[in-house]
């Protein structure tokens, strides 16, 4: 029950990543490999912010906007001149990016390992789900993260950009006849997927003793690996493709079986793509002339 | 209202529009009609500047649409229903029609055009909140249609609305067509089907491989002997 609960929690932290990642793909299909490392980034913003400031909401905030300026940023320098190029260029560029990020972070936050700060170790006590041994952490986690993804889906339903963005995604051509301009959806979705990966960075503190300049690149396959799993494309997908995720991983380290537990992982998606090589929610998507 | 001027279209090394110029005056049906691969479909993506011309202008109501991105050309009061229908299959037929008035910020007006479309298309009224992708084809049609005049266009650009249609179906299309028209929004109306388009025209003009090689009054290029022969099938 327990690991249940610690699997759904780390589930919806994936479950934010892999949004990023299945809302980029879906709307500027492309694979954006340096999502891991805009977790990372704003994973060093909480703990910088705090080695300042012992408060917890300006450190989020702070996250938040740095990783929202620096999705946009690296859709503006990065990916927008490519608009059109081969998928093998943009591909080689994300890499080359999430490279770019690990290196800037190592320079600037140095290669040793920082302790993540006390303030954001210190959660408040909830007396009951203590009793039963469920953490503060793991509860903050897993309530936060479904407020965020129904939000989320709650903006893409019910507003006018949410609803340019599925038809950017299903046909930009058709979009931009109903005068969609398609560049500034694609930034929209850069400076969303970027926050929610700001979300998941800080989440993904209360899993790990230090923050590392290389600590997105875990989170952020396994992520991929989700949105893969659950379709990718598909934000009902990317959501169940987490927490399945997060759920395995848990019961695995629980488990007599806790050595294999990546490899059981990453075993998960072949087996997945074996049976439903569209992902659990994908679409089979006919290719148009 | 619509004024093409001399546009020439490359495809890389392939000349696809061989400077053609014609004009749309307010109210009118023209019909652009010439056999597959003549260049119709590019001349309207063309227009709505999804493909750009190497050279040449085009000009609606006396503004140039030529350096325009194509985003900013439906606020300018143009519609397009492109070949194929492209409607937004995994979206309701509402979201769809929502998403025809993304240029429109004021709600009344979006209401009042949403009543307009329903009057024109009771199906679709019927049908708002099934998938889309799960109308039939000629339902399709009247989506990809009612889609275009939610952003209230002054000039309505399609493309062949009876392709993969029943005759009957295409009938109704037709006689919407002309209902649209009536109601003062001006067509360009691109078409295989010569007989059905030139029948509900007011001007036509004939495109044969990149160039416009006849024009005149829509009932005399029916009773012309040539056409009649060449895409009459008489």
């Amino acid at each position: 029950m327990i690991t249940l609960i610690d699997g759904l929690s780390l589930g919806s932290i994936y479950a934010l990543i892999a949004l990023g990642y299945t809302m980029v793909y879906g709307i500027a299909k492309m694979l954006n490999f340096a999502h891991g490392d805009v977790i990372m980034v704003g994973a060093y913003a909480i703990v910088i912010t705090l080695s300042y400031t012992a408060s917890p909401a300006v450190a989020i905030i702070a996250a938040v906007i740095l990783c929202t300026i620096l999705g946009v940023a690296i859709e503006k320098i990065a990916y927008k001149p490519l608009r059109g190029a081969s998928p093998l260029a943009v591909l080689i560029t994300a890499i080359g990016v999430s490279y770019f990020l690990q290196g800037i972070a190592q320079l600037v936050f140095g290669s040793q390992p920082r302790p993540v700060s006390a303030v954001w170790r210190q959660l408040p006590k909830i007396p009951l789900l203590n009793d039963l041994g469920i953490t503060t952490a793991a509860a903050v986690t897993l309530v936060c993260g479904v407020i965020i993804m129904v939000a989320l889906n709650l903006f893409i339903k019910c507003t006018k950009t949410g609803r340019a963005m599925l038809a950017v995604s299903e046909d930009r051509g058709a979009a931009v006849l109903m005068g969609i301009n398609v560049n500034r959806i694609i930034t929209v979705t850069f400076a969303i997927g970027s926050a929610l990966a700001a979300f998941a960075g800080m989440f993904y503190l209360f899993q790990i003793p230090n923050a590392e300049p290389t600590l997105g690149a875990m989170p952020g396959i396994t992520a991929f690996t989700a949105a893969v799993i659950g379709g990718i494309g598909s934000i009902p997908g990317a959501m169940v493709g987490g927490i399945l995720l997060g759920v395995v991983e848990k019961l695995c380290l629980a488990s007599p079986l806790s050595s294999y537990t990546v490899a059981i992982k990453f075993s998960l998606l072949i087996v997945i793509l074996l049976v439903k090589p569209t992902g659990l929610l994908g679409k089979i998507t006919r290719e148009k002339v | 209202m619509l004024k093409v001027e001399n546009i020439e279209v490359y495809y890389g090394m392939i000349n696809a529009i061989k400077g053609v110029s014609f004009e749309v005056n307010e109210g009118e049906i023209i019909a652009l009609i010439g056999a597959n691969g003549a260049g119709k479909t590019t001349i309207l993506h063309t227009i709505t500047g999804l493909i750009a011309p190497k050279s040449g202008h085009i000009y609606l109501e006396d503004k140039d649409l030529t350096k325009l991105p194509a985003h900013k050309i439906v606020y300018l009061g143009m519609a397009h229903v492109p070949e194929g229908r492209r409607i937004f299959q995994q979206l309701t037929v509402l979201d769809n029609l929502k998403l025809g008035a993304f240029s429109i910020t004021d709600k009344a007006q979006i209401e009042k055009n949403l009543n307009y479309v329903y009057a024109h298309f009771p199906r679709l009224a019927e049908r708002k909140n099934q998938v889309a992708g799960t109308l039939s084809g000629g339902e399709q049609q009247m989506l990809a249609m009612g889609r275009a005049l939610m952003s209230n266009p002054k000039i309505l650009l399609m493309d062949e609305p009876s392709m993969g249609l029943s005759p009957l179906l295409v009938n109704e299309i037709f006689k919407i067509i002309s209902e649209v028209s009536k109601d003062g929004t001006t067509v360009l109306l691109v078409e295989q089907n010569a007989k059905k388009a030139l029948s509900i025209a007011d001007r036509a003009y004939v495109l044969e491989t990149g160039n416009i090689v006849m024009e005149g009054k829509a009932s005399d290029l029916l009773d012309n002997p040539r056409i009649r022969a060449a895409y009459l099938g008489e």
